[in-house]
């Protein structure tokens, strides 16, 4: 075990865990930071992704021991009052079904759109491909990401 | 109006408190608002005080009214739609209305399952019926304040106006309605006066769902709890021999290694020391009984298609007799894999088992048979039980089963210790319950321009499908015709999943049809429209489904899409189909890239009757035909020696963005009683898709992955 602290959210949080704990678990266990969801636990569903110092990244295959000092957002910290556009678009258009994946959508999302903020259809799609949705929301995700840009 | 009697006995009428999270660590929110953002500024002040009308409502003396949300909530949206019922009967403002999911209640409600696409259908009338006895009780009470006859008060949004304008809003009526008589008989609305049921209102849970706070049965932390994470025979055929379990203790976190049956459960702190403990475990397995392959499956099924059977499913005339004398016959085989469910909310379960009573919180499509089989395998009794629903991340039908529960319950017995249970990925993919792998043979003969017979046989692993099936389009117009079904026996566990038996009945019978109707050199379309209306002449009790109603799904479709009218370069398929008492057509619009077909779009109408909520049906109609497509392209397990050959999304393919088609949902307008959507969307997609393939390249799909086929 060994002693960390984080950066999450703009708090300074400690934990005590293994350095090959996933950053995923400790949000979730030790941080009670749920938002954050465990779909495949090896990088390719997507629901688990945060941000890394404004970059989205899986959470799930990323050791806390290779945190150090970055900026770690997650659902829970990606605004104040649950009113960043992406979560704007994500209601306007109802985009859940069952929900479980939305979170690792929007957060895919929002940093998609800090860097290309006029995103064509192809690239919302091959930036959103990363995200699995069982429910498949997907038409209504593209609707939402597109609605967003504007925002 | 009309009068409708309400079977509502005093019985029912419970005391209720509002629900919150006793001894949680993370704070659940059993309570969720309907309010629009622009509300939220004024955000819902929760009231001092609560009346209890009755299990379905309760009244804040500030106006606001609490409506359970009484069935499971995998996705399908019933814990906005089924509360929207209740509101419009009651006649209030939906802004002013939260939703409670209601704890398992046998007593208080019928039917607390997800499955089947039946929660709308079968809660439909009850609904109604507690909304309006409410409403009635509270203009009973402000009638008897005034004095007046309750039939001259009418009432809006909550509020109730006597004849001369006087008005009471329902808090203020609230304690004397909840003594009221209970009415015999209450007045339904009128469809046309309908002001929430078919107006889209946005899903309860989505600001919790935005900002990710805590819903799901994965979430669950309780005080004093354990995470267990289970190791399971690998093989389907395997059990456990001897274990070595001294790596696994010695992972930091780690608390016990427990074995149940022919599991081992690791728990430990957090999630993942457990995951860890389980990988360092070291199992010896046996066969138990035979390891079985695909291969071999194979071959089963490929025998029994030939077979007769004694109890066949539907029998008309001599199809032995059609096919002898027949012009033509055209025979198909088609065939589909085991699937998983994958739900993207692994499997998961918490149980607290104590002497004084057993706590149960977590996501199941079916709590009440939760709670009777953990009461079994405890030797407890039901009452000892309280079981929590949490928001589900999708069910498909996994969730109908409940070994995460039992599991859950009985390493809680065991650790003397409240646990929570969770699957890895790789858990939940090689743990069982598949769809069954199914074969088809399909048989029909034509002679002088009529198809004269029409002969399917099935097999399938572990299973074979239900009545009603044999019955569907075109049973009973053609005269000589027989549906029969075998099941081969597994050791392979395989359950009900989204549209079971129909996900891929559909395929077979509405591709064998596009091929039929190309025998018959016919269109498609107008040759189903023709024989439905041979269809409405039959008396034939055992068609469930309406030929007016599937005629004008098709109808409708074939307009919206432009059937037969297609531009250059663009390929239509078409198939019609109905299942889970929901009519649905659609079409299929593929072009060529590179020479290889790619789906682009997808129009589909619906016929579930009176919408409830357009918006969550525009996305289970949207859901549904794309997982259709995703689970026909590229959905697949096979085993070799008793192992599922995948057990995670490195390998297992599911459908993304970039593969999913646009999907134009239309739905018909009527006034009559709702059916489910859930599953209804998804059968008819694959076929639509592959008719399309067939125009484009001149190929046609019989087997399941497409991809398989399609991509090399
Ligand atoms: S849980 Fe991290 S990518 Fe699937
Ligand atoms: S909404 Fe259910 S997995 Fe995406």
């Amino acid at each position: 075990m060994a002693q960390y602290t984080l950066n999450i959210n703009g708090e300074q949080r400690t934990v005590d865990v293994d350095p090959d704990t996933p950053l995923l678990w400790v949000l979730r266990d030790d941080l009670k930071l749920v938002g954050t969801k465990y779909g495949c636990g090896v990088a390719q569903c997507g629901v688990c992704t945060v941000h890394v110092n404004g970059v989205a990244m899986r959470s799930c295959t990323f050791p806390v021991s290779g945190v150090g000092v970055a900026e770690v957002t997650t659902i829970e910290g990606l605004s104040k009052n649950g009113d960043h556009p992406v979560q704007k678009a994500w209601k306007q258009h109802d985009v859940p079904q069952c929900g479980y994946c939305q979170a690792g959508q929007i957060m895919t999302a929002a940093a998609f759109l800090k860097d290309n903020p006029n995103p064509s259809e192809k690239e919302i799609a091959a930036a959103m491909n990363g995200v699995i949705c069982r429910c498949a929301t997907y038409t209504q995700i593209k609707a939402a990401v597109k609605a967003a840009a504007k925002l | 109006m009309t009068q409708f009697k309400t079977h509502i006995s005093r019985r029912s009428f419970f005391k209720s408190t509002v629900i919150v999270g006793g001894g949680m660590l993370l704070g659940f929110n059993w309570l969720s608002s309907c309010m629009r953002e622009e509300d939220a500024a004024r955000a819902l002040v929760l009231p001092d005080e609560w009346f209890d009308i009755n299990a379905f409502l309760k009244i804040g003396n500030n106006g606001v009214v609490t409506i359970m949300a009484p069935n499971p909530e995998i996705g399908q949206n019933v814990k906005t739609s089924l509360p929207m019922i209740v509101a419009e009967e009651l006649d209030v403002d939906w802004n002013q209305v939260i939703v409670e999911q209601a704890p398992l209640n046998t007593d208080a409600f019928t039917r607390q399952v997800a499955g089947g696409s039946q929660s709308v259908r079968q809660s439909w009338e009850g609904l109604r019926k507690a909304g309006a006895t409410a409403r009635h009780m509270l203009v009973a009470a402000a009638a008897a304040r005034w004095g007046v006859d309750p039939a001259d008060c009418s009432t809006s949004k909550g509020v109730i106006t006597g004849e001369d304008g006087r008005q009471l809003r329902y808090e203020e009526v609230a304690t004397e309605a909840a003594g009221m008589e209970v009415p015999e008989e209450v007045e339904l609305k009128d469809p046309s006066e309908f002001k929430i049921v078919g107006t889209g209102h946005g899903n309860v849970d989505i600001e919790k769902i935005i900002t990710g706070q805590p819903l799901y049965g994965i979430d669950t932390q309780k005080e004093g709890m354990q995470f267990a994470v289970v190791l399971r025979p690998p093989a389907f055929g395997q059990k456990l021999v001897s274990f070595d379990d001294s790596e696994a203790r010695k992972v930091n976190g780690v608390t016990d290694v427990i074995r149940f049956g022919d599991k081992i459960a690791v728990l430990a702190k957090s999630t993942w020391p457990a995951i860890k403990g389980k990988k360092a475990l070291r199992a010896q397995w046996a066969v138990d009984t035979p390891l079985e392959s695909t291969a071999q499956h194979d071959k089963a099924m490929v025998d029994l298609l030939d077979k007769r059977s004694e109890e066949p499913m539907r029998k008309d005339g001599d199809v032995k007799k059609a096919f002898a004398e027949a012009d033509q016959v055209l025979e198909r085989v088609y065939e589909a894999p085991y699937l998983p469910h994958n739900p993207m909310e692994p499997m998961n379960f918490y149980a607290d088992v104590r002497e004084d009573g057993v706590e149960l919180t977590g996501p199941t499509q079916t709590p009440a048979g939760a709670r009777r089989e953990v009461a079994e395998l405890l030797g407890r009794n039901e009452s000892e039980i309280t079981l929590m629903m949490t928001r589900q991340g999708g069910g498909f039908g996994r969730r109908l089963y409940n070994d995460p529960a039992q599991e859950a319950a009985e390493i809680s017995s065991l650790a003397k210790s409240p646990v929570q249970l969770v699957f890895t990925r790789e858990d939940d993919m090689t743990a069982g319950t598949y769809r069954p792998a199914t074969k088809y043979k399909v048989r029909a003969s034509i002679k002088d321009g009529q198809i004269t017979g029409y002969h399917l046989t099935e097999a399938a692993m572990s299973s074979h499908l239900y009545g009603s099936i044999a019955h569907f389009f075109p049973a009973g117009i053609i005269p000589n015709f027989l549906f029969e079904a075998h099941a081969v026996e597994s050791n392979i566990t395989t359950g009900a999943w989204r549209a079971p038996h129909t996900n891929f009945h559909a395929f077979v019978d509405q591709s064998f049809f596009d091929e039929l109707a190309e025998a018959l050199k016919a269109d498609p379309v107008l040759l189903r429209l023709d024989l439905l209306e041979k269809v409405k002449e039959l008396q034939d009790d055992r068609i469930q489904y309406s030929p007016e109603r599937l005629q004008g799904v098709i109808r409708l479709v074939a307009e919206k899409g432009n059937w037969g009218k297609a531009p250059e370069g663009v390929y239509q398929g078409f198939s019609a189909y109905y299942c889970h008492n929901t009519h649905v057509a659609e079409l299929a619009e593929v072009v060529l890239n590179d020479g290889k077909p790619v789906l682009k779009k997808i129009y589909c109408a619906i016929d579930c009757g009176i919408v409830v909520n357009p918006l969550a049906a525009r996305n289970q109609a949207e859901g549904g035909i794309i997982d259709g497509i995703g689970h026909a392209m590229y959905g697949d397990l096979t085993f070799s020696d008793g192992q599922p050959s995948y057990n995670n999304f490195d390998t297992y393919r599911l459908i993304r963005m970039s593969e999913a088609p646009e999907v134009e949902v239309h739905f018909v307008e009527n006034d009559i009683a709702p059916t489910g959507l859930g599953e209804p969307p998804f059968p008819p997609a694959a076929p639509a898709f592959a008719n399309a393939v067939y125009k484009a390249t001149g190929k046609r799909l019989y087997k399941f992955p497409f991809v398989k086929e399609l991509e090399g």
